[in-house]
């Protein structure tokens, strides 16, 4: 069901319809969030606190953005203010020594990595393949798993996770392009084992 | 000028995720495809990470503690049942 008929459903209290919006975003909220604060426990309150306001209405839904998009920045907006209160210093994009390792002095693959379209085509929809990409997402270092949350399992655009968290759009790449890699050796390692298996 | 120069591997790997969103400059783009065009190694890294683009893609509902939608539920009801009461 849509966001906004969801949305529209539990402005009327229908408890199932926030239910599911929680389902869908929690998650995600707490992600976001924790970019910003201290903790994994502050992470869940910020994003508890966020359906709160919700809850009340004490920021209201126009629908001039997705609620998505609404949503997002009612979290952000909290979970900034937190991280200010807890003197949280922002991470900056870490660099993965494992992707340098890779190559050798001449800039090619020293193990190159095999080809797993067959494997994986039957395998796309694949609960083990899913859960390997789920938690990959989840061990990401923030602010990369921020990024490939917002980016890739939300489907934001590039400039909207840029605005979103007030990184440059050049920032928001090269995080993503990092994110994105460790995520891909997790599927990699996935798929392997599975082959390596039969 | 020396716009056919190549790429390594490296390089080649470090422009693949720009490469799917479209945010490569059109100079970039042709001394990747170029790589790729001569490189199974490359091109095989290229379709994993789409495929594992795709699949963080449908990955929406995740399963939450009980306590944490309960709670939260808890407090819609209450609401809803009085707006003014809730605290
Ligand atoms: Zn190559």
């Amino acid at each position: 069901m849509d966001d906004e008929v969801l949305v529209a459903k539990m402005v009327a209290g229908d408890a199932d319809a926030f239910r599911q919006l929680v389902a869908r975003y929690h998650s995600t909220l707490v992600r976001v969030a924790r970019y910003y604060v201290n903790s994994e426990a502050t992470a869940e309150d910020v994003a508890q606190d966020t359906w709160i306001a919700v809850i009340k209405g004490a920021e209201k839904f126009e629908g001039r953005s997705s609620f998505k998009t609404w949503l997002l920045r009612i979290l952000v907006n909290r979970a900034r203010r937190t991280g200010t209160r807890e003197h949280r210093q922002i991470p900056t994009n870490p660099v993965d020594p494992v992707q340098a390792q890779r190559f050798d002095e001449q800039g090619m693959w020293r193990e190159p990595p095999q080809p797993f379209t067959e494997v994986v085509e039957g395998r796309l929809a694949n609960a083990a393949t899913l859960a390997a990409v789920r938690a990959a997402i989840a061990a990401l270092p923030e602010p990369q798993q921020a990024v490939v949350t917002l980016r890739d399992v939300e489907g934001l655009s590039t400039e909207e996770v840029s605005e979103l968290l007030e990184l440059s759009v050049a920032n928001v790449r090269v995080i993503l392009h990092r994110g994105r890699a460790k995520v891909r050796d997790a599927v990699e390692s996935s798929v392997r084992g599975g082959a390596t298996w039969q | 000028m020396a716009i056919t120069k190549s790429i390594t591997c490296r390089d080649a790997v470090a422009l693949v995720s720009d490469y799917l969103d479209g945010g490569l400059t059109w100079r970039a783009r042709r001394r990747l495809e170029r790589h790729l065009a001569d490189c199974g190694a490359c091109t095989a890294y290229l379709e994993q990470m789409r495929v594992t683009v795709a699949t963080a893609g449908t990955l929406t509902e995740d399963d939450l503690p009980d306590d944490v939608l309960n709670g939260l539920l808890d407090v819609f009801q209450k609401f809803h049942a009085d707006p003014n009461a809730a605290s």
